[in-house]
């Protein structure tokens, strides 16, 4: 399988997201809605106060980091679906040390932190190494990952740290990521440093990539591993430090969610879904730096817009799963994008022939 | 002198045969380059018509139409002179027209029937006969004397045999055309004697062939007639019998060429590489090398001929530390290499121009200045404490730009836009400015036109005279034979012979490369 | 012989949590034989959970609702067809999107005709079980195989015949030859493109029918967590299947085997010594440990994953 993703231009994620807007109105008229009432609330529901600003912003953090994490995978010709898993296990890893350890603050949020990254790094670094030594392809083992990761985590949390209902004991307030004055600030949501830390992890991405003999020898790999080996570059020790790496930017993810939101982690009977997402957020961000963290605005936003509109209009939160499943329909196929792209293009040229 | 001869002279007219095949006008067009610009071309029922031109010239996608692979942006087909419209191969297959691919189109876990019948399978009510199917193929398989096994796997069979299959895959199909796209590249002069005499059986049943090809030789012996094209035009249709090798040369390449290379006498210097008793496996784990002995020295071209398969790419790869060996001992200049891993094998003074650029030598995505620190990204003057120096990588690509002619918009742009000789230039700037002790081309010049052969060709031979190894594999007999100052035959895995080019004959090395002994046994 | 009767229950219950898994693992088997990567087996047997269930309810005949489940795969694969063949998509980021989009979908849906509710109400016409005459009177192993619903035995028949088809037929031999060498495929006449739409439409069919089947034997309605993995276990039991019908229903029944023996473990007692999270591992588990070689090399179709472009090779 070859899973070199396209090069596509900055038009194609935007006619994707118009695109499958469209399709989402035509959802909600089929379904007797007004889609353009119900697009208005969505949007009221994510700019219309410095709180929902907050919760947006909250939304939009941990697809940063698990966009990062896809992104930076396929930077290296790797498909990291585990984002989901590696974010499970980071944030089960931050929460057991938020939990356990009683340090200052300075040491404390550190350390959880640092535990949630190898925690997601190893278990990206998994795939990544049967990959590297026994060729097998990480789609698949990724995905199973994952599960393993959903039903360990949450036995991890009965077994060892429940609390009276189903989730985890809180963590010590010494490794609280989330501070009243910046929650003031917006009002009470519940943002937290977490946005800091992505945005941060998002500028370190670029750097190591474009600016580091390291990030030379993984963009050399995952164009092309035969070249790169060729070139006397140890391919598959590259392979597993770029799934690790990917792993911990998932996990940072994970401790981020744990110490600046709940300050726990719930028993889950369904994934948390940001994992997933990030693979939509990186697509729709070309996988560059910049671009992840405008998709995880996006999406964050589209997420968090449609819990008002449901509110708002009545219209099923779930009519933005299914636009968001269409950006990603879109995009995959990028041909329709490209070929409306040229259509439009035509256009301009044939008013201003007919205007002289 | 040939001069003398009008050119562009017509051969039908004088007797009006019937045409088997007629295409009227075709262009085609690729992102705006014309591949086909306008070709007619015409072949009479039962002769065998050479296509000649350069890699790249246009003559794949001429036929790739015909087969229905590709459509023609305008011209008209004529098939036994009735008009044809070849939208896809089932058309093509069905008007009689069958193509032996240059790559081969096989199923390499089928079995050689299920890759005969694939697409046109006899049924016996749901299921396929197979017994049907067998019968037929044999009886095709004795009248034209093409012996293979029905129940092998095709990846087990070699690459002689592979031909065959798809031969009987177009005969099978009832084709009275058939087109053979470059079918002597990987063959042993052998196996290409056996297969011109298919060839003329095939004529001589009726059937009409079209050859494809950039051989000059070749057309001389097996075409009755021959199509000249460059650059997406004919030049010229003429009789085999009318011409010679230096018209054809000129007329391919559309100026004087120089068929033999300058090569000036060279003593050889000391010893640069020895293998001794080198043993390794191939990807699936069979043994591809068997005790390779061998010693290359400075100032000499060592080339290694064979056919394909016979364990070139594994002895490359031994060499350069991209495969591990099972035993055996590798010294360059004194030093013991065996073991080593690519890099420090490169570090220790020898340089490889991989046999497929574009698998191998280059990152397509990467930019030109990034393709040509590919191996030395990591040195002082390109990389400090980790930090690449993009002002040095920069000067250094437009140093070697300069230095070997590479054709690119500027440093910075991708090596994707370049041609493939111009990417091929860049390996090999990059390859030689490392001052390497050895220098091993691998396929140098595969899929290039003549001039970036000949520059190429040059660097190579400027390498021997400046006193360095060079040990050159080429599946290209005649580029093994100019370049060469020895030749050592490669036959499964072993090194079956070590001969000097000056006093041998293509037969005698074809012997050998078909693992026979060259004095004892005589041409069948 | 307590235990000889806690083993036929245990089989019992394997066979039936099966069965859904062999639908959709067949229909993987067909959409990576013709060279297309489906991890969308979850999203189409969602959607044919959802779809068997309101048909069901407004029909009131189970059959019906089996019918317009795999018709909704059907529907729902169309869209991964178009993407992957036509418009040569990325086929994992596709697959992706088909399970967002059924999740999405079919609880948008359900919240329409169930006035606001994310589930749907319980179906009362369920699929009945058959007792097979005189086979299901053999001790022990009739309870095991011959006192279970229809629809086992129908999966049973639906292996041997995709095993025909696959190896037999001509229609077998393109569909393989598509998704090992489609160059190889086109130059021998053979419409890659149709082979593809008709591997990833049958992929739809058959596991928007284990979908169905999940409603229709063992769920009783459609919510969130009706499917939640069991597309993903089909993934896992095409390759531990080697892409193989017979492989396939082995690797189903032995994935069937763990479920079973997991909502069983209380009952038996032994979640005192392995926890069940463990056993519920295990497919997962498995399946990295068969894909990484240490049980034989599991080697899947050469093209599969990769667009086919003409004139190119």
């Amino acid at each position: 399988m070859n899973f070199n993703m396209k090069k596509h231009n900055i038009g194609v994620p935007f006619v994707s997201i118009i695109l499958a807007m469209l399709v989402g109105a035509v959802a909600m008229l089929l379904a007797g809605y007004n889609p353009v009432s119900a697009y208005a609330s969505f949007f009221d529901g994510i700019f219309s106060s410095p709180y929902l600003m907050g919760e947006t912003i909250r939304q939009v953090t941990p697809l940063i980091f698990t966009g990062l994490a896809v992104a930076f995978a396929f930077r290296t010709g790797l498909f990291n679906i585990g984002a989901e898993g590696q974010f499970l296990v980071g944030q089960l890893a931050a929460v057991a040390v938020g939990i356990f350890f009683k340090l200052p603050f300075f040491l404390h949020i550190p350390l959880a932190i640092l535990a949630a990254a190898i925690a997601g790094g190893l278990w990206g670094a998994i795939p990544g190494y049967l990959k590297a030594k026994r060729g097998v392809h990480e789609v698949i083992t990724t995905i199973m990952m994952n599960w393993i990761a959903f039903i360990l985590t949450n036995y991890l949390i009965r077994t060892y740290m429940k609390a009276e209902s189903e989730r985890s004991m809180d963590i010590q307030p010494t490794a609280s990521i989330s501070f009243e004055w910046l929650s003031d600030l917006f009002q009470g949501a519940r943002i937290h440093l977490g946005i800091v830390i992505a945005l941060l992890f998002a500028f370190l991405m670029y750097f190591l990539l474009w600016r580091t003999k390291q990030g030379f020898e993984l963009r050399a790999v995952g164009s092309n591993s035969l070249a790169a080996k060729y070139a006397g570059m140890n391919v598959k020790r590259n392979i597993i430090k770029a799934m690790f790496i990917s792993g911990a930017l998932a996990g940072l993810g994970g401790a981020s969610e744990g110490l600046g939101v709940y300050g726990y982690m719930t028993i889950s009977s369904v994934f948390p879904g940001v994992g997933y997402d990030g693979i939509a957020v990186a697509l729709i961000g070309s996988n560059t730096s910049i671009g992840v963290i405008l998709g995880a605005i996006l999406f964050g936003a589209l997420t968090f817009g449609a819990q008002n509109m449901q509110m708002a209009s009545d219209v099923p939160y779930e009519i933005i799963r299914i636009v968001i499943a269409f950006i990603i329909f879109f995009i995959a196929s990028s041909d329709i994008a490209k070929s409306i792209l040229g259509l439009l293009r035509k256009i301009p040229l044939r008013s201003r022939k007919g205007g002289a | 002198m040939p001069l003398l001869r009008p050119g562009g002279q017509s051969y039908q007219g004088v007797k009006r045969m019937a045409l088997a095949v007629e295409m009227k006008n075709i262009t085609k067009t690729f992102y705006g380059m014309k591949a086909n610009d306008d070709i007619s071309f015409q072949v009479e029922k039962g002769e065998i018509h050479a296509l000649l031109g350069e890699n790249g010239a246009g003559k794949s996608t001429l036929m790739n139409i015909l087969f229905g692979l590709y459509q023609a942006d305008q011209g008209e087909i004529l098939i036994h002179e009735t008009p044809a419209k070849i939208s896809d191969p089932q058309m093509a297959i069905d008007l009689g027209i069958g193509m032996v691919h240059q790559h081969f189109m096989l199923v390499d876990n089928f079995t050689v029937l299920e890759n005969i019948i694939l697409g046109a399978e006899p049924r016996k009510r749901m299921s396929i006969d197979y017994n049907k199917a067998s019968k037929e193929i044999e009886t095709l398989s004795n009248q034209y004397g093409l012996k293979i096994n029905l129940n092998s796997q095709v990846r087990d069979i070699s690459i002689g045999m592979q031909q065959k299959v798809e031969i009987l895959k177009t005969l099978y199909r009832g084709a009275d055309i058939l087109i053979f796209d470059e079918p002597t590249a990987v063959l042993t002069p052998q196996e290409i004697q056996e297969l011109t005499s298919i060839m003329k059986n095939l004529t001589s049943e009726g059937k009409t062939v079209i050859l494809i090809t950039h051989k000059l030789k070749e057309i001389l012996t097996i075409a009755n007639a021959v199509t000249v094209i460059r650059r997406g035009k004919v030049c010229d249709t003429l009789r085999v019998k009318d011409t010679n090798e230096v018209e054809l040369a000129e007329k391919m390449v559309g100026r004087k060429v120089t068929l033999q290379l300058n090569k000036d006498e060279k003593e050889r210097e000391g010893l640069v590489l020895s293998l001794r008793d080198v043993r390794a496996k191939d990807n699936r784990g069979l043994d591809a090398l068997h005790g390779i002995d061998l010693e290359v020295y400075g100032g000499e071209i060592v080339g290694i001929a064979g056919v394909d398969g016979n364990g070139q790419s594994e002895l490359v790869e031994v060499i350069t530390g991209l495969r591990q060996a099972q035993s055996g001992e590798m010294i360059l200049a004194g030093n013991n290499i065996s073991g080593l891993h690519t890099r420090q094998i490169h570090e220790k003074g020898i340089a490889h121009i991989p046999e497929d650029r574009h698998r191998l030598g280059i990152v397509m995505d990467m930019t030109l200045s990034e393709n040509l620190v590919l191996n030395s990204y990591f040195k002082k003057e390109f990389n400090k404490r980790g930090l690449l120096n993009e002002k040095s990588i920069k000067a250094h690509a437009r140093k070697l730009i300069d230095k070997f002619d590479i054709r690119t918009p500027s440093e910075s742009a991708k090596i994707r836009a370049l041609s493939g000789g111009n990417q091929q230039k860049a390996v090999i700037a990059r390859e030689i400015e490392g001052d390497p002790k050895l220098l091993i081309a691998a396929q140098p010049t595969r899929g290039l036109d003549v001039g970036a052969i000949e520059f190429i060709h040059r660097q190579i031979l400027n390498e021997r005279d400046e006193g360095k190894a060079v040990l050159l594999v080429s599946f290209e007999l005649e580029e093994i034979l100019s370049l060469s100052d020895r030749i050592a035959v490669i036959y499964e895995g072993r090194i079956v012979g070590i001969v000097d080019p000056k006093e041998t004959t293509e037969q005698e090395l074809g012997l050998l490369m078909s693992g026979r002994s060259a004095r004892k046994e005589t041409v069948e | 012989m307590e235990w000889l009767s806690i083993l036929t229950t245990i089989i019992h219950n394997a066979v039936i949590y099966a069965t859904p898994l062999i639908f959709a693992a067949l229909g993987g088997v067909f959409s990576e034989r013709s060279g297309v990567v489906n991890i969308g087996l979850e999203g189409l047997m969602i959607i044919g959970a959802f779809a068997s269930a309101v048909v069901t309810l407004w029909t009131e005949s189970p059959f019906l609702g089996l019918i317009a489940g795999a018709l909704a795969g059907v529907l729902l694969s169309l869209l991964h067809a178009v993407a992957s063949v036509t418009f040569r998509a990325h086929q994992v980021v596709n697959g992706m999107a088909i399970n967002f989009l059924a999740l999405g979908l079919a609880i948008y849906l359900t919240k329409q005709l169930f006035s606001g509710s994310a589930q749907t109400t319980t179906l009362k016409t369920l699929i009945p079980k058959w007792d097979i005459p005189w086979l299901s009177e053999i001790p022990y192993l009739g309870p095991m195989f011959f006192k279970t619903y229809p629809t086992s035995y129908f999966a049973v028949l639906v292996v041997i015949l995709c095993g025909y088809l696959l190896y037999k037929t001509s229609f077998g031999l393109r569909l393989r030859a598509v998704g090992e060498h489609p160059a190889a495929a086109d130059t021998m006449g053979v419409h890659v493109g149709r082979m593809r739409y008709t591997g990833v439409l049958i992929s739809g069919a058959l596991a928007g029918l284990g979908g169905a089947i999940i409603t229709l034997t063992t769920t009783s309605n459609f919510s969130y967590s009706t499917i939640s993995g069991q597309g993903y276990i089909a993934l896992a039991a095409v390759i531990f299947g080697k892409w193989n019908p017979y492989g396939v229903l082995g690797a189903a029944l032995f994935f069937g085997c763990v479920q079973a023996l997991n909502s069983s473990a209380q009952v038996l007692g032994f979640s005192a010594y392995i926890p069940t999270a463990f056993i519920q591992m295990l497919p997962y588990l498995l399946t990295i440990i068969v894909l990484a070689g240490f049980v034989g090399k599991a080697e899947g179709p050469k093209a599969s994953g990769e667009p086919y472009i003409k004139g190119s090779r």
